[in-house]
């Protein structure tokens, strides 16, 4: 996912926002077991919320954010000064698709990450260090296990919808089948419910560029110098799979940068290859680079066919009680629209009640990103909908 | 035509304005008599539901739990901003994907003179569903024999609107040539009638006499089994 790719013309946007935190299993007997089996506590949760929740807590929708993005989702700023509004600004505001005059909107930064949620960088209570690679490795399920405690907390049973794009549709899907009885709609955009060997080589060769970095140093690095040149190409390869072959020939074709001849050197001449530098530069100063280990290794692990020890996605949807809305973008390769329509059949399959779009995109996978009036009605729409519908 | 199990309401003998119960000033005429047809809170599900005017009609009237299948991207989003279940896909595979006897109803209309298979897809619609619904366009009317014999003209009409180089009409239907395939594929026709229809298609009436020559649709409600009607020569 690359965040803030566009911004909002319309410039919405819900004012001032702060960053709030939930810490929780601090009692070793509390701790929060993860799928691998491994404890872990204290458990910090960095969150946002905007609007207000109704009366019936009636209203709520979870915001689930992808790889790279944070707590940070709506057209809103953390103070005056600040330039950088959230990473879904075009979809998350007054009168936008997920509209926080009517809805109370959650996102909370997923576990692993580095969104102020614990993650590899937070601090090992058994050391008093950051955790670096002594932090488990979590998955999918873990991170919704800390939303839904986090929900516990702000009293809210039932979900109106919880809405993600690609890792965030992940995590989308299994709130579906993890807590069936607390979700009454899911919109799923870009995503999968099977992580492809396509999809685990690519993040596969991020890692191994993290990895290979000298100061990488087996993870422990936040005494020193980041493994800043490994996490940029690991972000320099994710970002291309984001965009398309048609994205990239519109966006720069062969065009060079800042000179009209070949330098015969290798200091990057094509506008391209500057661009995917500067994307991994931008992007080691705001990402731990365990982080992204931590959180690829979760999508990868991610597979719905053998959700709770069952044999078929077909079998593991038969739990899912929700509204379904899937959507999938023509241009995207690294989760194509034959993934979307795998998780279509398992639910069709189970009877669910699931609309389906594959909406016309150029711009690859990042699509879902981007500002659209067509998914921007199509949310609003289908979040009416379930509003009109669903007895929460 | 004159099915011996017909209700009551069907017109018999001369031709009439049925002015079915689901008259809706917006909705094709042919779609109000499918409408018609359709029990309460029934399950159904659309193929080529357009933009769901169909669905949309039976979700708020007879609160029918309706699902639609559209190709066109377009004609989806209207569906689904409406508030309809909307899958964007081909008839034809996203029809294998359901459980047999899902639906109380599966609706074929005005479709069937674009399917490849026929005989496969109802078929599977008779599975997947307990009554079938299937409206075609009759290539037979009376019009359309006129531009060939007396034009010698391939027809164009509001039934059929395209020419011979972009139809994409693969099948060429009349209200018999259904009937005996009907009776050939051991299928059983529940309920059938004719219509004739003007006004852009949101106006008609149902045509008892010579429907095969004064028709401009055929509409069929099939199920398993043996046929009980009559076809009509």
């Amino acid at each position: 996912m690359s965040e803030y790719s566009a911004r909002d013309v319309e410039a919405v946007s819900v004012g001032l926002v702060r960053k709030h935190f939930y810490l929780f299993a601090e009692n070793p007997e509390e701790a929060l077991v993860l799928e691998s089996g491994v404890k872990i506590g204290p458990v910090t949760v960095a969150y946002e919320t905007y609007g207000e929740l109704a009366p019936g807590r009636d209203n709520a929708v979870l915001v689930l954010h992808a790889l790279s993005g944070d707590c940070h989702v709506a057209a809103g700023y953390h103070d005056q000064t600040d330039t950088i509004p959230g990473w879904w600004e075009n979809m998350v505001g007054p009168g936008k698709g997920i509209d926080t005059d009517r809805y109370f909107v959650i996102c909370a930064s997923i576990l692993g990450s580095c969104g102020g949620t614990t993650g590899p960088g937070a601090t090992n209570p058994a050391t008093g260090k950051p955790y670096g690679l002594d932090f488990p490795v979590v998955t999918v399920g873990d991170m919704v296990m800390t939303q839904q405690r986090l929900l516990t907390h702000l009293g809210i049973t039932r979900l109106l919808a919880v809405i993600g794009g690609s890792l965030g549709g992940m995590q989308a899907l299994e709130w579906s089948l993890r807590y069936p009885d607390q979700v009454a709609g899911v919109v799923a955009l870009a995503t999968t419910m099977r992580h492809s060997p396509l999809a685990i080589a690519f993040n596969e060769i991020a890692r191994q560029a993290i990895m290979a970095d000298p100061n990488w140093r087996q993870g422990h690095y936040y005494d020193g110098p980041k493994p800043a040149t490994g996490l940029a190409v690991a972000r320099m390869i994710g970002h291309v799979t984001y965009l398309s072959d048609e994205a990239l020939r519109r966006k720069f074709g062969r065009r060079l940068q800042g000179k009209d001849k070949f330098s015969f050197q290798f200091n990057g001449d094509f506008q391209v290859e500057s661009y995917l530098r500067h994307q991994g530069t931008k992007f080691v100063a705001r990402f731990d680079a365990n982080s992204f280990l931590y959180v690829t290794k979760a999508a990868d692990y991610f597979d719905l066919e053998h959700w709770g020890g069952k044999g078929s996605a077909v079998e593991a949807f038969a739990a899912a009680q929700a509204l379904f809305l899937v959507v999938s973008f023509t241009s995207d390769w690294l989760y194509p629209t034959y993934q979307s329509r795998e998780l279509i059949r398992a639910l069709k399959k189970n009877g669910r009640d699931v609309s389906f779009c594959e909406l016309k995109a150029d711009c690859g996978h990042d699509a879902f990103l981007l500002p659209n009036r067509r998914l921007s009605r199509l949310i609003a729409n289908f979040l009416e909908r379930i509003q009109r519908e669903s007895q929460i | 035509m004159k099915a011996k199990s017909e209700p009551p309401s069907r017109a018999t003998g001369s031709d009439s304005n049925p002015a079915p119960s689901v008259a809706s000033p917006t909705m094709r005429f042919d779609l109000a008599l499918i409408a018609s047809w359709i029990e309460p809170g029934s399950k159904v599900l659309d193929l080529g539901c357009g933009e769901g005017d169909l669905l949309c009609y039976l979700k708020r009237c007879k609160e029918v739990d309706g699902t639609g299948i559209e190709m066109v991207e377009a004609k989806v989003l209207r569906g689904i901003e409406k508030g309809l279940t909307v899958l964007q896909g081909d008839i034809t595979e996203e029809v294998q994907d359901y459980a047999d006897n899902t639906f109380d109803y599966v609706i074929l209309s005005q479709t069937l003179q674009q399917v490849y298979a026929p005989a496969q897809l109802i078929n599977t619609l008779l599975q997947i569903g307990r009554q079938v619904v299937v409206s075609f366009p009759n290539f037979s009317h009376w019009k359309n024999r006129w531009q060939i014999c007396w034009q010698g003209r391939v027809p164009v009409s509001r039934q059929l609107p395209f020419e011979w180089c972009d139809t994409p009409n693969i099948r060429v239907i009349s209200i018999i040539d259904f009937q005996r395939f009907i009776k050939k594929m051991g299928w059983r026709i529940h309920r059938e009638t004719a219509i004739n229809t003007y006004h852009h298609d949101q106006h008609g009436n149902i045509v008892s006499l010579l429907p095969n020559i004064r028709a401009t649709y055929g509409i069929f409600l099939l199920e398993k089994g043996k046929s009980t009607v009559t076809p009509v020569s």
